[in-house]
């Protein structure tokens, strides 16, 4: 490969940034927002190359680039993109700059702010490239780091209890994950990733496991198992299914909003893109054994979740539940394309919409949740930090841009068709009611609790008589405008031309299908 | 004239275009909004009457027209998704009537929303309106159907809490969205289960459709849980979403509320569009409701499958519910909204004793005498400053003449008043049919019932606020707030007045068309169901009904006449300021009139369920999880310092490959054990209690 070496250029985008900002001398938040916000910027424009010279027809890795780094343990600097992973690029690339943009009001240290956000972008542009494990795993705890700082010094009043939690959560996990994985890495000799989803096809892993670690005294299916539990901890947390989230809701509600973004549209998708490049890949089979149990998890996260928003009275707390639940719904389509089946051409496709929606959603979602937490840190930051379900009333009467455009993205979130959401949501029902009906049955009551909560929140939040307290509250300012205006274009966009985005997909996904056997 | 199926996309782009365009306008261009809408809408007229005429020629020998265009949506596996158009005599018909019927109820608005400051947005949100019904109408996929049955449902909720600021609208609102969207849930599983057994939604397709007969025999032969076919369990299930949006039991509660809407949209959402959506779809997916393994039905009437029998009892019972709480509302516009219901259900009743004609004829007919009498309402309220109980009306027969003949037409034709009201053909056709459906006569009895109730209440109607002597407190504080709140010009005149002419001119327009209607489907020369069957070349005229059409129609007759009678006899003789009924069946009255309490037992039971799990699951998120995750801590510790003082003892010295883990586990637990975090070390047990899961698993596989 002689072309440019475009992946590793979008990943050091913002590592430059980052120094850019830590080295540079200058003061105040502006210049400092300026230069994460270009950073970011032209890192979206290279994604924008990486996007343009893909081919959406082929479901093969993509701007392969591949070197020697560690021969001994088979670390291999590995980066390659499929139709996977350049959704998540996309994805990543879209939401900084737009969380960068919404950020404000940042009074201390704001240039670290602004580098830790561009660290974290690299984690995530590393995280959703990289296919061997060991710099897999650099870059994912990478991500980790810069989110506990940006929680532990710019968040709200409780911020080092939520930073602490979020971080001994989320670690805990990965240490799991990581002490299985070196067992795997003991069974076959090698952390590439693609190789090691081959090696379980082949039964090689099973082989493995039998032969290099029967010392541990159990069966290689048992050991299995162990290691499934392990890895699959560190990607449960992360998502969350329940009952691994209960440091979700403290860290969101902690969070500052813009980081919330980030966190919700983009970290909470490094989750069930390991459910989907790791764990179903290389334990199909555990997998499937606990498939039941596993389903059971999904649909309680997408009701329970549901429910538990509808009890909130904070704003943040709230669209913190909603996020589990929509992320359940992640869940709920990929455990369904798990399911096992007759191999005919009928359920292949069930198995592909319910991945085309899984994937579709873990977009939308990205950017339909992060535009709610925009919208709700700028409540916040005219509301003087208040952001009670029943702080406010009324308001659409003084700011009916905001409103309005807050309402679409609302809409967007509880899946009316016409916006993105919608037909993520309908793909996974697709797949799902056929392969699983009872437990796609049941979280159809996630959908219904959706609208309920949501338009509970329009209602207190902007119908009614208007709160004295806001008279003067400001509408959308001009720059405000233009930050929002594209990300709710790009919500009718989507909902209206859903191929814009399925064309990257569904060759990825059909192969996916294929190899994940029946 | 087939080419129109090619622009046929235009019917709904136009108004939706008009939405887009108005969304983007400013508060005070008041006239180009409104021009735009009634531009758009009247444009979309012209090319749905292009449309309609397209299908007045029957392909020789094939039947009814049926012109399909499709396309694909987005890849999906190895094939596509894909949506399309439809032409047919039903989009035809409909889209005629929702674009003319809409026209003359935005032209409406333009007199009765005159002094709102909102104007240009409540010209957008009426657009989009008609933009998502005409999207529905000429859908030929159940999922593009579905999506704009959604944006139906979300103009109609942005329209009745337009006036926002009031928490009785922004309840109804939100109230119409959610309890149509759980009708919904029914429909959303209906459509994946039907795209998984038959692997299309597009409705005809050259044969492959879902609605076709390959399709449908597959459907009708297979069998799901308690030997139900496949077929009637998603009909059933389709049906659900009729009930939510169609307002039928046990749904209906979200309809009267609605009324918080301002009038026009009123007209819109119980004449032309949202209600008459789930009687559409019951028509439109008429070929799987009636799918059976063998005809059972006789020629020309409809099959009696399960899902059509429950259609029938779902519909008739509607029917006679709604019309005896009718009988004891007072406010004007909530008498029509229980009418409403009550239609409705004799429009699901005559689909399922009748088959689609009998039905759709009747939602027409319908839509056009419930436009005229919600905008001769809106017109009432108009000119009598927003006051909305029939009480403190009265009189207004001098006052309004124009109005009150309107409103006569359309009361006529709801209440069936023979030969020259449509209502009474359209009527009569749902009790025909219902009386020769044979597996029971119960849904004729109550279809009569209900048609008395209809003529009782309507007449009650008529007689307090066009006859009644003009009550005394003509300056209620409930109409001065109603005034303020509507920016209603203070003091220039306190005794009611007829309305401007852009108002009444839909009226005539529309009372005219409610007798022209009775022209169509009589049984001297059924054009209606010869057109929708495709049998235009076979009409002829002349009587072709059986013996049971003339007993029906005498009974239908007498029972207009008793429901009249016994109501002007009650009210013209009663004394002014009382009910009459409310006299003589004290308790019974009030019961009706608190619509027999169904929203206060769903008050008490779905909504505080509702509200009792949402705590309950917060507090097992804050407790319960929690308190797992504590435990598991502690547990973990145990382990830790267990392993610790066994590694330090010197028990296990043997340093083998296997401790590794064990040691790195142990050393990072006693670390954490050493710091500050102590309570978050309950996070390491959540490990191993999913361990312990597993391995109990394992052990039972």
């Amino acid at each position: 490969m002689t072309t440019l070496p475009i992946i590793t250029l979008l990943t050091l985008t913002p590592i430059l940034g980052a120094l850019v900002l830590a080295l540079g001398g200058h003061r105040g938040e502006r210049p400092a927002r300026n230069i994460a916000l270009g950073f970011g910027l032209l890192a979206l424009l290279e994604t924008w190359l990486l996007v343009a010279g893909f081919d959406g027809k082929s479901a093969a890795l993509q701007f392969v680039e591949r070197h020697a780094w560690i021969p001994s343990l088979g670390v291999e600097y590995f980066v390659a993109v499929d139709g996977l992973s350049i959704l998540l690029v996309l994805l990543s690339a879209l939401l900084v700059p737009f969380a960068v943009a919404v950020s404000g009001g940042i009074g201390d240290r704001p240039r670290t702010f602004y580098a830790l956000m561009l660290l974290l972008q690299a984690g995530l542009f590393g995280t959703f490239t990289a296919l061997n494990f060991f710099h897999w795993f650099i870059f994912w705890e990478l991500s980790l780091v810069p989110a506990y700082f940006l929680i532990k010094l710019w968040g709200g009043p409780a911020r080092r209890t939520a930073a602490t939690q979020f971080f001994i959560y989320t670690f805990v996990g990965s240490v799991a994950m990581l002490l299985a994985m070196q067992a795997v890495f003991l069974a076959t000799g090698t952390f590439d990733l693609p190789k090691l989803a081959e090696l379980a096809r082949s039964g090689e892993l099973a082989r493995g496991l039998e032969t290099k670690l029967h010392w541990t005294g159990l069966s290689a299916s048992a050991l299995g198992t162990v290691l499934f539990v392990g890895v699959f901890l560190g990607f449960a947390v992360k998502v969350p299914l329940m009952p691994f989230h209960t440091w979700l809701p403290a860290t969101y509600a902690e969070a500052p909003s813009s980081v919330t973004m980030l966190l919700t549209g983009a970290m909470s998708k490094m989750g069930v893109y390991g459910f989907l490049r790791i764990l179903a890949p290389i334990f199909p089979g555990q997998l499937r054994d606990l498939l039941g149990p596993l389903m059971a998890l999904a649909v309680l996260t997408i009701v329970a979740s549901a429910f538990a928003a509808f009890a909130q009275k904070d704003l943040k707390r709230m669209l913190a539940y909603s996020s589990i639940n929509h992320l359940g719904l992640c869940l709920l389509g990929l455990f369904a394309a798990m399911q096992p089946t007759a191999n005919t051409a009928g359920w292949q496709t069930e198995k592909v919409a319910a991945l085309n929606g899984v994937l579709l959603q873990m977009f939308n979602h990205g950017l339909t949740a992060a535009a709610l937490f925009g919208f709700v840190a700028l409540l916040e930051r005219r509301a003087g930090g208040l952001r009670g379900l029943d702080d406010f009333g009324g308001l659409r009467k003084v700011a009916p841009v905001f409103a309005g455009l807050m309402g679409i993205s609302l809409f967007a979130s509880l899946g009316l068709p016409g916006l993105n959401g919608f037909i993520g949501e309908f793909l996974i029902f697709k797949g799902a009611f056929p392969l699983a009906p009872y437990a796609a049955a049941l979280s159809t009551l996630g959908l219904l609790l959706t609208a309920i909560f949501l338009l509970t929140l329009i209602q207190r939040v902007f119908a009614g008589p208007l709160n004295e307290r806001w008279k003067t509250f400001p509408d959308l300012t001009r720059g405000e405008l233009l930050v929002f205006a594209p990300a709710v274009a790009l919500m009718f966009l989507l909902g209206v031309a859903p191929q814009l985005v399925v064309r990257l997909i569904n060759p990825t996904v059909i192969e996916a299908v294929n190899r994940l056997g029946n | 004239m087939k080419g129109i199926i090619n622009s046929l996309w235009l019917i709904p782009a136009l108004p939706l275009l008009a939405a887009g365009i108005i969304a983007l306008m400013k508060r005070p261009q008041r006239k180009p909004a409104a021009a735009l809408a009634i531009g758009s809408m009247a444009l979309a007229f012209l090319v749905s009457c292009v449309a309609f005429v397209a299908t007045l020629q029957p392909e020789a020998g094939k039947g009814a027209v049926q012109l399909t265009h499709n396309f694909a949506w987005f890849d999906l596996g190895g094939s596509a998704l894909r949506l399309g158009w439809l032409l047919d005599p039903l989009t035809a018909g409909m889209l005629v009537m929702v674009t003319f019927v809409g026209s003359l109820i935005f032209i409406f608005s333009v007199g009765y929303m005159d002094h709102d400051e909102n104007l240009t947005r409540f010209f957008g949100f009426l657009a989009l309106f008609a933009a998502a019904m005409l999207g529905l109408l000429i859908a030929n996929n159940l999922l593009f159907l579905f999506m704009c049955w959604e944006l139906v449902g979300v103009a109609s909720y942005l329209l009745i809490g337009f006036w926002f600021h009031k928490p009785s609208a922004a309840a109804a609102a939100k109230k119409a969205f959610i309890t149509t969207r759980i009708g919904d849930l029914g429909f959303f599983l209906g459509i994946v289960w039907l795209y998984h057994e038959t692997g299309t939604l597009l409705f005809y397709d050259n044969g492959a459709g879902c609605l076709e007969q390959g399709a449908l025999t597959k459907l009708v032969t297979q069998t799901t849980v308690g030997g139900m076919a496949v077929s009637t369990a998603i009909s059933l299930l389709l049906f659900c979403g009729a009930v939510g949006k169609s307002g039928q039991l046990p749904l209906h509660v979200w309809l009267p509320d609605a009324m918080e809407g301002p009038t026009p949209v009123s007209a819109l959402i119980h004449a032309a569009t949202m209600v008459a959506a789930g009687v559409f779809l019951v028509a439109r997916v008429f070929p799987l409701m009636g799918a059976a393994t063998a005809d059972l039905g006789l020629e020309g009437h409809s099959p009696h499958t399960t899902a059509l029998t429950v259609v029938t009892w779902v519909g008739a019972c509607t029917a006679v519910f709604a019309a005896l709480i009718a009988v004891a509302q007072n406010d004007i516009k909530r008498i029509l909204a229980f009418s409403t219901v009550s239609q409705l259900g004799y429009m699901m009743l005559g689909l399922g004793v009748g088959g689609p004609a009998v039905g759709m004829f009747h939602l027409l007919t319908h839509a056009f005498f419930k436009a005229l009498l919600f905008l001769g309402a809106g017109s009432v309220i108009h000119g009598s400053h927003h006051e909305q109980d029939i009480r403190r009306m009265g009189g207004l027969r001098k006052l309004m003449p124009i109005t009150f003949a309107a409103y006569a037409v359309g009361m006529m034709a709801l209440a069936g008043f023979p030969l020259v009201f449509s209502g009474f053909w359209s009527k009569d056709e749902v009790l025909h049919a219902a009386m020769i459906w044979s597996p029971s006569k119960l849904p004729f009895l109550l279809g009569l019932f209900g048609a008395v109730l209809t003529a009782f209440y309507m007449t009650r109607q008529m007689w307090f606020v066009f006859f009644a002597p003009r009550a005394e407190s003509a300056s209620s504080p409930g109409r001065a707030a109603h005034s303020a709140s509507h920016h209603e010009p203070q003091g220039a005149s306190s005794s009611p007045h007829e309305s401007p002419r852009v108002m009444t001119l839909p009226l005539v327009i529309l009372a005219v068309a409610t007798v022209l209607l009775s022209l169509f489907a009589t049984p001297v020369w059924p054009w209606f169901h010869a057109y929708l069957g495709g049998q235009l070349d076979h009409l002829q005229v002349g009587w072709s009904a059986d013996s049971a059409a003339g007993l029906t129609m005498l009974l239908s007759v007498l029972a207009v006449a008793l429901g009249v009678s016994a109501s002007w006899r009650l009210y013209s003789r009663g004394k002014a300021g009382t009910d009459a009924v409310e006299r003589l069946f004290p308790r019974l009255f009030r019961a009706l009139q608190g619509r027999l309490y169904v929203d206060e037992f769903y008050a008490a039971t779905v909504f505080r369920l509702n509200a009792a799990v949402a705590v309950l699951s917060d507090w097992a998120d804050r407790f319960v999880w929690s308190s797992v995750v504590e435990l598991a801590a502690w547990l973990a510790k145990g382990l830790a310092w267990l392993s610790r003082t066994l590694d330090e003892s010197g028990i296990n010295s043997g340093f083998d490959a296997g401790c590794v883990e064990t040691r790195g586990a142990g050393g990072f637990a006693s670390r954490l054990q050493n710091g500050q975090t102590q309570r978050y070390l309950r996070i390491l047990g959540a490990g191993v209690v999913v361990l312990v899961v597993a391995i109990v698993w394992m052990g039972n596989n």
